[in-house]
C-alpha cells in the first residue's frame, strides 16, 4: 500500500543545500553567546574567535554529531504508553505553542489568557483524539512574566496525560521545569528512559545562538530530555529571499544546534524542526499561512530526512493561520498547511488552534483543526489495496440490485475506510441542518468545545506528586514576587 | 438455555448485525416450542430498538442500522409460518407499499426505508423501481395498505409522485392511504404542494413519520 508523499526538492538540490550548509558552519561560522558551548566546540576542533564569539565549525565535527544523533525515539503518555513516534514518515500533531492572546467565541478583539483559559484548553486538547500531544499553548497573564514558562508546564502536568511540547524562557526556569518533569516521571533516569516532554530551542536568524537557548539545548542533552530545534529564517528579512536559500540557512542553523547538543551528550534525542516564514513585503509580517512558508517547511523536513541514512526526526509549525478570528482564511490556510505537512511526513506538526502569526489562540479553531488533522491523517494512510480480489467478489455478490449498504462487506470496511468527523463538519441534509439551528462551522465548533471540555476525566496523579508540583511552582512564584498561585477554580 | 437467555441472544444477534445468527436463533425457538410472538416481542424487537438508540446516539452508522434490519427480517421470516399456524398475529403498526416512481431506477433510498419500516413493526411490500402510478394503486388495493411510500431521486421523476397521488384519488383510495414522499430533490414544500401527507429526509426520519401518520389515521 502506497503512503502518499510529496517531496519538493530533487535529490541533487537536497545535496547542494546540505553541502552549502556545512560550508556556512565554517565561513562565516556561527555566533554563540554561551561560553560552555564555545568550549565544547573548541574541544571538538572548531576554531573560536573569542572577541566575536564566533565558532568556525569544520564539516567533519558537525558530521560526527549528526551521526551520533538518533534517527527515532518515542514520547510517552502518563500511563507509560509510547504514543508519539519521532522518526520515519510518521505524522503527529500538537497545538501551537505560547500564545500571548486568546480570542473568545463571538468576539473580534483578543485578550490576555489566564489560568482558567489554560485549564480549559488542556481539558479540550486531552479530549480531542486527533491531537497526539499537548503543548504549553497559552501564556497566562495572571502570573509574573519570569515564571510564565514554568507555570504553563505546571498546568500541563496537572491536567494532561498526553505528552507535551514545551520550552523554557530562561536558563534558571529550565532547571525548575526539569524538576517538575522528574516529579511526575519518578526519577531523572525514568524521565530519560521514557520522555514525556520535548523542549524547543530556537537559534536566532541568521546563524546565532543566544545564551538562554544554547544553555537549554545543552541541559536537554545532558538530562536526555528531547530537544526540538526551531530555526526560523524569514525569507527576505533575516534569511535569503530565495526559498531554497532560506532552507540552506535553516540547515546550517540546525546543524550547529545538533553539533552543540551532541557534543554535550552524544546519543541524546534531538529534532530537526523550525518555524521559518516568507516575509510579507507589504505588511512586514511573518505569515505562517503563506504557501511559501509551507514550501520552506516541507523542503527542510526533506533535508532533515536526508541528512544521514535514516534521517533525523522532524518537526514543523504548520497548519496555522494569520487570520485574526476564525473565518474562511483560517480554514483554507490551516487546511492547506495540515495536508501538506502530512504529505511531507513531518513527525510532529505544531500549530492547531493558532491564529495571528503564532500569537493568538482559539479553542474553536482547535476543534476545527482537529477535523482537518483527522482528514490529513486519513489521506496519508493511503488506499488499502489488501483485499484480493479488490471488488470482483462483492460486486458479483450484490449484482444489479445495487444495495451495498446491507452487506457485511460494507459493515466490515466503512469505518476503516472513512474518517468519521464530529458534528463540527456539516454533512446533514439542508432541512436537518435548519432543524438543528442553522449553525455555521464556528458555532458548531463552539458547541463541541463545551461538549468535549465537559467530558474531561481528571488525570490520575498521586496526591504527593500534585503536592510536589505545587511546592516547586509556589517556590518559584515566591522568588518572583507572587505570594500565592492563582486559583485553579 | 432458559427462554430469558435465548431472548437476550436474539437481541444480541440484531445488535451485532448477524442475520445468520438471528435466523438460527429463530429456528431454535421453534424447536424449543417457544411462542414465536414472545420471541419477536421479547427477543428480537428489543434488539432492533437498541440498534435505533445506538444510531441516534451516533455510535452506530447506516450499515449497522441496515444489517440490523436485515437480521430482524430474517428472524421474522422464520417465525411467521408458525405465527400463522397458531393464528397469532404480530402487532403490526401499519401496512406499507413502497417503491420508486416511474422512470426512476434508483433503488437504495427506498430499500433503506423499507428495511427500517419493516424492522420497526410495519408490514412492508417493496414493489421495486420504475413503478407506474397504476401499479402503485393496484398494490395498495391488493394489500389493503394504509401507507404508501414514493421515492424519486431525480427532479424530473419527482413529478411522477404527483401522478401517483392523482391516480389514488381517481381510484377512490386517497382517503384510505397516507402518502409519504422522499428522495434527494424532495422537500417539505414539494410534499405540501402535491398533497402528500408527509415527508422525511432520511430513513430514520421516515420511521418516525410513518408512526405519526398511522396514529393520525
Amino acid at each position: 500500500m502506497l503512503r502518499p508523499k510529496i517531496e519538493l526538492l530533487e535529490r541533487t538540490a537536497v545535496e547542494r543545500v546540505i553541502a552549502e550548509a556545512y560550508e556556512l558552519l565554517m565561513d562565516p561560522g556561527v555566533r554563540i553567546h554561551s561560553d560552555e558551548a564555545l568550549e565544547l566546540l573548541a574541544d571538538a576542533g572548531a576554531q573560536i574567535d573569542k572577541n566575536e564569539r564566533v565558532a568556525h565549525i569544520p564539516a567533519e565535527v558537525a558530521r560526527r554529531a549528526v551521526e551520533t544523533a538518533p534517527s527515532s525515539f518515542y514520547l510517552y503518555d502518563y500511563a507509560g504508553n509510547p504514543v508519539v513516534h519521532y522518526g520515519g514518515d510518521d505524522v503527529q500533531f500538537d497545538p501551537g505553542s505560547a500564545a500571548i492572546e486568546i480570542v473568545d467565541y463571538g468576539q473580534t478583539r483578543s485578550r490576555k489568557p489566564v489560568t482558567a483559559d489554560a485549564i480549559k484548553f488542556l481539558k479540550l486538547a486531552e479530549g480531542l483524539p486527533q491531537i497526539d500531544a499537548v503543548a504549553t499553548s497559552l501564556v497566562c497573564a495572571d502570573v509574573p512574566e519570569a515564571m510564565q514558562d514554568l507555570y504553563r508546564l505546571y498546568l500541563v502536568l496537572l491536567y494532561a496525560s498526553k505528552p507535551v511540547i514545551t520550552g523554557a524562557f530562561a536558563v534558571e526556569t529550565w532547571a525548575i521545569m526539569k524538576d517538575m518533569l522528574v516529579a511526575v516521571a519518578g526519577s531523572e533516569k525514568a524521565l530519560a528512559e521514557r520522555p514525556i516532554a520535548v523542549f524547543d530551542a530556537c537559534p536566532s536568524p541568521p546563524l546565532l545562538w543566544s545564551e538562554i537557548t544554547c544553555q537549554n539545548l545543552i541541559d536537554c542533552a545532558r538530562f536526555g530530555v528531547p530537544a526540538e530545534l526551531v530555526s526560523m529564517p524569514l525569507a527576505g528579512a533575516t534569511g535569503p529571499a530565495t526559498l531554497i536559500g532560506s532552507v540552506v540557512q535553516h540547515t546550517a542553523e540546525c546543524l550547529s544546534g545538533v553539533t552543540i547538543h551532541q557534543l554535550a551528550k552524544p546519543g541524546s534525542p534531538i529534532i530537526w524542526g523550525g518555524s521559518p516564514a516568507a516575509f510579507d513585503m507589504r505588511a512586514g509580517t511573518t505569515p505562517m499561512g503563506a504557501i511559501e512558508t509551507m514550501m520552506i517547511d516541507m523542503a527542510y523536513a526533506q533535508v532533515g530526512k536526508s541528512i544521514k541514512p535514516g534521517g533525523l526526526p522532524t518537526h514543523a509549525y504548520m497548519g496555522m493561520s494569520d487570520a485574526k478570528v476564525v473565518d474562511a482564511q483560517t480554514g483554507l490556510e490551516s487546511g492547506i498547511g495540515t495536508v501538506l505537512a502530512a504529505l511531507a511526513g513531518v513527525n510532529m506538526v505544531s500549530g492547531a488552534g493558532m491564529l495571528d502569526f503564532e500569537s493568538c489562540f482559539s479553542l474553536e479553531k482547535l476543534v476545527i483543526d482537529a477535523e482537518i488533522i483527522g482528514m490529513a491523517k486519513r489521506l496519508v494512510r493511503g488506499m488499502d489495496d489488501s483485499e484480493e480480489p479488490l471488488a470482483l467478489a462483492i460486486m458479483r455478490e450484490v449484482g444489479h440490485a445495487g444495495n451495498f449498504l446491507k452487506t457485511r462487506h460494507t459493515r466490515q470496511w466503512f469505518s476503516k475506510e472513512q474518517y468519521i468527523p464530529s458534528a463540527v463538519i456539516d454533512r446533514d441534509f439542508r432541512q436537518t441542518w435548519e432543524d438543528k439551528g442553522a449553525m455555521d462551522a464556528v458555532a458548531r465548533a463552539h458547541q463541541r468545545v463545551e461538549e468535549v471540555v465537559a467530558t474531561y476525566q481528571p488525570k490520575p496523579l498521586p496526591a504527593e506528586v500534585v503536592k510536589e508540583l505545587e511546592a516547586i511552582t509556589l517556590r518559584a512564584a515566591q522568588a518572583r514576587g507572587l505570594d500565592r498561585l492563582p486559583s485553579r477554580g | 438455555m432458559s427462554n430469558e437467555e435465548l431472548f437476550a441472544q436474539m437481541a444480541k444477534a440484531i445488535v451485532d448485525g448477524d442475520p445468520e445468527r438471528a435466523e438460527a436463533l429463530a429456528r431454535q425457538a421453534l424447536e424449543l416450542g417457544v411462542d414465536p410472538l414472545e420471541a419477536i416481542n421479547r427477543g428480537f424487537t428489543p434488539g432492533i430498538n437498541r440498534v435505533g438508540e445506538l444510531f441516534a446516539s451516533g455510535e452506530y452508522f447506516l450499515p449497522d442500522l441496515v444489517i440490523g434490519g436485515e437480521a430482524m427480517k430474517a428472524a421474522v421470516a422464520v417465525l411467521e409460518p408458525e405465527l400463522a399456524r397458531r393464528q397469532e398475529k404480530r402487532a403490526i403498526l401499519g401496512k406499507v407499499v413502497i417503491g420508486t416512481v416511474e422512470g426512476d431506477i434508483h433503488e437504495i433510498g427506498k430499500t433503506l426505508v423499507a428495511t427500517m419500516l419493516s424492522a420497526n413493526g410495519f408490514q412492508v411490500r417493496d414493489v421495486g423501481v420504475d413503478v407506474s402510478a397504476e401499479d402503485f394503486v393496484a398494490a395498495v388495493q391488493d394489500m389493503g395498505a394504509n401507507l404508501l411510500g414514493l421515492s424519486a431521486l431525480l427532479t424530473t421523476t419527482m413529478l411522477n409522485q404527483r401522478k401517483v397521488i392523482e391516480a389514488l384519488q381517481k381510484a377512490g383510495l386517497r382517503d384510505r392511504v397516507k402518502v409519504m414522499v422522499g428522495g434527494a430533490p424532495v422537500t417539505r414544500q414539494w410534499a405540501e404542494e402535491i398533497g402528500a401527507d408527509g415527508y422525511a429526509e432520511d430513513a430514520v426520519g421516515s420511521v418516525a413519520l410513518a408512526k405519526q401518520l398511522v396514529a393520525q389515521a
